[in-house]
């Protein structure tokens, strides 16, 4: 039983540990700043997470006690891996707005008929209409 | 009174619970501290927070939870085999422009965010009228079928959950 579990604890370090490897390789390999952000939101999400439930079952089954701050890692690590890409991929759009000359910069507009922009580059309807009043 | 003391009962219930496994000990001594701080943090952040969230089907958001995080799992092993047997001028990887259907601010972004977190997919930015989400996709072959599989996977749960 004790072998299983080891067994288990190290297959879970090694899928987490490759993820993670291959999460990093694409940073280098990926071609574009926006491609290149696929990679640190996925791929290394199921890296450390291998990692975490390898410590869960670690503490719970070889040290017998109940961690539970793996979770908490996890929760914060999906929460904030978004809004970190999110960051990124603004200000990646700022740095290329005036540069529409190959395929990748030019973004399509939003749906809908009327006119309306990005809020990256453009100011929201509400915020306009506070200014009005 | 009540509104007053709890403007956001579930925000209590969030960080006593998130308190409790930071401290990493399930005693009343940390339930005590953690409902303490649920309800002092929620009154103090509550003119950020001015509406209050309705969550119509608790049962909803379990299966939301389990369908993320299966798309998770294969989220990772998609990108990680366009990563490694991919050459880099055969993916097609480009914006696109996912209409939304939902108006509520917090399940929008959740949206964006499960957006992200799964397969070959960023959001990157929300149009003025907060209708469409701008997207980045890792390897799009047919636009038109990620924006249904969008929307049918996410954003009808999202849907009945908040709205």
């Amino acid at each position: 039983m004790e072998f299983l579990i080891e067994l288990l604890i190290s297959a879970m370090i090694v899928v987490g540990g490759v993820f993670a490897l291959v999460g990093s390789f694409g940073l280098s390999k990926l071609p574009d700043l926006m491609a290149r952000l696929h990679a640190p939101t996925k791929a290394t999400t199921l890296g450390i997470g291998g990692m975490l439930i390898a410590s869960i079952l670690y503490f719970a089954f070889i040290e017998r006690t109940l961690s539970v701050h793996e979770l908490l890692i996890t929760i914060f690590l999906f929460l904030v891996a978004p809004v970190t890409a999110y960051l990124v991929a603004k200000t990646h759009l700022h740095k290329n707005r005036d540069r529409q000359d190959t395929a990748q910069f030019q973004l399509p507009p939003p749906a809908g008929t009327h006119k309306a922009g990005w809020a990256t580059f453009n100011k929201s309807e509400k915020q306009s209409r506070t200014e009005i009043r | 009174m009540i509104r007053k003391v709890f403007p956001h009962p579930i925000m209590t219930a969030v960080l006593t619970l998130v308190w409790m496994m930071l401290m990493n000990a399930f005693t009343p001594a940390t339930f005590v501290l953690g409902l303490i701080l649920g309800i002092i943090l929620p009154i103090l952040t509550s003119c950020f927070w001015p509406d209050r969230p309705t969550i119509r089907n608790p049962l909803k958001v379990a299966e939301y939870i389990i369908v993320v995080l299966y798309d998770i799992v294969v989220a990772n092993v998609q990108v990680a085999y366009l990563i490694l047997f991919r050459r880099n001028r055969d993916l097609r990887s480009r914006f696109f422009t996912v209409p939304l259907e939902i108006r509520t601010p917090e399940a929008i972004a959740i949206l964006a965010g499960t957006i992200t977190m799964t397969p070959g997919t960023v959001s990157s930015d929300i149009s003025t009228d907060g209708k469409s989400l701008l997207v980045h996709g890792l390897n799009v072959t047919d636009e038109q079928e990620t924006v249904t599989g969008i929307k049918s996977r996410y954003e009808k749960r999202l849907k009945d959950i908040f709205e």
